[in-house]
């Protein structure tokens, strides 16, 4: 299982550097993009179904142009339901009032609002994965740092992601080496965990020390810089303007229902 | 434990982002103008320990269900809240991004439930005051398990409060509350009994880290309750002022978790003023008029009821079948640029 959590890690961060027109944005605004998304989707009431529908085209859209394989995402999302599911699968317990009669069967108001939950859910989460697997984690922390975000705060997200990678496996081959010296649950406690965390931590500090003596004799004086220079072009403004009209007419106006009434009026 | 995107408003999620945005800012001023430049790389690398804590997990005595650990309290202890409040964000950012935990929205009470509650409350307010008078293996004890049991419980209450004024679900608060609190009393108990076993091993192997991580940094010495108190104080009025605005323009959200909080429909005074000016602007750019659209049908109906919910109009036959007929059609149209531009791609490449 931590195999995979890691392998996931290491392929999401793969799959941020290909070349694709969606991969070529800038992170600015691919992150403003994401965010005005995000709020707009769930800035809408409890009981919207329809509404949400026409917001899947911006997933489908980014899946299709920058090349993301569907499977990998869409099982993070399954992985991460847990709360939202916990939490929504009240609804329906709890609000039991009929909200419409489907032939004679009703259904409650709750399993709307749990419907709904559900739909934000899938949406949100898919386009914050999405946004990872556009822009690498480098370029979402450079929009960060030019959208005002301290610079302490930026060098920290740079580094904590530089060292994931190294602390993960060695975390790996502590458990490895534990799970082959210990029988069913026996020395799985918190006892052993404590030194081995212990340990662990021990070594991280020793690291953090080898480091910045590296970063020293090579002049570190208190910042990081990027190496990869970034430029507003002009598919960014369009990308970000057309992304905003589109979320801006989906959110105020019945999409769904339009395109039903006028397909009603031709059939 | 993570809030979740799907359960929150933008009011509510907007307000938190405003706080946590703001811790964020303070402690970089903080560290900016007292930290060693040492201390960027173990912040760092730490922040990248407690990951790979995560994933070494262990039974939990008594239940034989496997745990792993948080990990707010050891960074507090060992680095003070300023920096442990910085790397403790980064953590949640990464996980808000790799593994979708919440979402970005939610990131914003995140960082705050996770963060706030173990760095500005639990550390200055118990572990410092139980553990200053002597590093005694039992005081670090004692004072881990309790500062890790109520940072925990804060955050757990922070979750309840942050669902039930967004008003997405319906659970009912006391329900909630007693789900919520003795969930994470049990974790905050084994979140403290690690904590102190990973600080008492520390302090037993080299006991020069805990010291010199506490002179590295004179300033968090100097963090007063008073000062912390009114830091409070100011952000509670900030969120009741910012949420008692958004209540009065939206009012399904608040108003319904009054209702389930205190048993009363309606605030004794609920502001006015702004609600109607946003109504109106919201009902001028809505309007198209070719189409039947909410908007119209929410006003209508909602005339008669007051604001009191989202209108519900009765239900025709002929308005059900065109939403339906309109929703598989705009999935099927989605779905289907969706495969037109993969298979062109395909092609081109």
């Amino acid at each position: 299982m931590f195999d995979e959590g890691y392998f996931n890690l290491g392929y999401l961060d793969a799959l941020s550097y290909r070349n694709t027109f969606v991969h070529r944005l800038d992170p600015r605004a691919k992150l403003i993009a994401t965010v005005a998304f995000i709020v707009t989707v769930v800035s809408f009431p409890k009981y919207e179904i329809t509404g949400l529908l026409p917001f899947f085209l911006f997933p489908v859209l980014l899946f299709s142009l920058g090349d993301i394989p569907v499977k990998f995402i869409l099982k993070k999302v399954l992985l991460v339901s847990a709360f939202a599911l916990f939490i929504g699968i009240f609804n329906p317990l709890f609000d039991r009032q009929a909200a419409y009669s489907w032939w004679g069967l009703p259904i409650a108001r709750g399993w709307i609002s749990f419907l709904s939950i559900m739909l934000k859910f899938f949406l949100t989460i898919t386009s914050a994965l999405l946004l990872i697997a556009t822009t690498s984690f480098p370029g979402i922390c450079h929009a960060l740092r030019k959208l005002g975000i301290p610079d302490i705060f930026i060098s920290q997200l740079l580094f904590l992601y530089r060292y994931i990678f190294v602390l993960v496996e060695e975390a790996m081959k502590v458990v490895r080496a534990r799970d082959m010296r210990s029988f069913g649950n026996r020395g799985k406690g918190m006892k052993t965990f404590i030194s081995l965390a212990g340990t662990l931590f021990l070594r991280t500090v020793e690291r953090a020390e080898r480091i910045y003596q590296a970063m020293l004799s090579r002049g570190f004086s208190g910042a990081l810089h990027a190496v990869k220079p970034y430029r507003v072009s002009g598919a960014d403004v369009v990308f970000l303007c057309s992304t905003i009209v589109l979320l801006y007419l989906f959110r105020m106006h019945d999409v769904v229902g339009a395109i039903g009434g006028l397909s009603m009026r031709i059939f | 434990m993570h809030m979740a995107d799907a359960l929150l408003s933008p009011a509510v999620g907007a307000t938190f982002w405003a706080g946590t945005a703001g811790a964020i800012a303070y402690c970089s001023k903080k560290l900016k103008d007292n930290m060693e430049e040492k201390l960027i790389p173990l912040m760092g690398v730490l922040g990248a320990f407690i990951f790979a804590a995560q994933m070494i997990n262990f039974t939990i005595p008594g239940t034989g269900s496997s745990g792993h650990l948080g990990g707010g309290m050891i960074l507090t202890v060992i680095l003070g809240p300023y920096a442990a409040f910085i790397v403790m964000a980064s953590v949640l950012t990464v996980q808000a991004l790799f593994f979708a935990d919440g979402g970005l929205l939610a990131l914003g009470c995140n960082i705050w439930n996770l963060g706030v509650y173990p760095c500005f409350i639990a550390y200055p307010l118990i572990y410092r005051p139980l553990a200053r008078a002597g590093n005694t293996p039992r005081r670090i004890l004692a004072a881990s398990l309790i500062s890790g049991v109520i940072g925990l419980q804060l955050g757990a209450l922070s979750v309840v409060f942050q669902t039930l004024l967004s008003g997405r679900s319906e659970l009912p608060f006391t329900t909630f509350i007693l789900m919520m609190q003795p969930i994470h009393l049990g974790i905050g108990l084994v979140e403290g009994f690690v904590t102190a076993g990973v600080i008492n091993f520390v302090l037993a192997a080299r006991p020069e880290i805990l010291e010199s991580s506490l002179s590295a940094r004179p300033f968090s010495a100097n963090i007063s309750v008073r000062k912390v108190f009114v830091g409070l104080l100011i952000a509670a009025l900030l969120t009741g002022g910012v949420l008692s605005w958004f209540a009065s323009a939206n009012p399904d959200g608040l108003e319904w978790s009054i209702k389930k909080v205190f048993g009363k429909p309606e605030l004794p005074e609920a502001g006015g003023g702004i609600a109607p000016a946003l109504k109106a602007v919201q009902e001028k750019t809505a309007f198209l008029p070719d189409y039947t659209f909410k908007k119209t049908e929410g006003a209508g109906a909602g005339a008669e009821e007051g604001k009191k919910e989202e209108a519900r109009p009765a239900v025709e036959t002929g308005k059900s079948i065109s939403g339906i007929l309109g929703s598989v059609i705009v999935l099927a149209a989605v779905l289907l640029i969706g495969v037109v531009i993969r298979a062109l791609r395909r092609k081109l490449a």
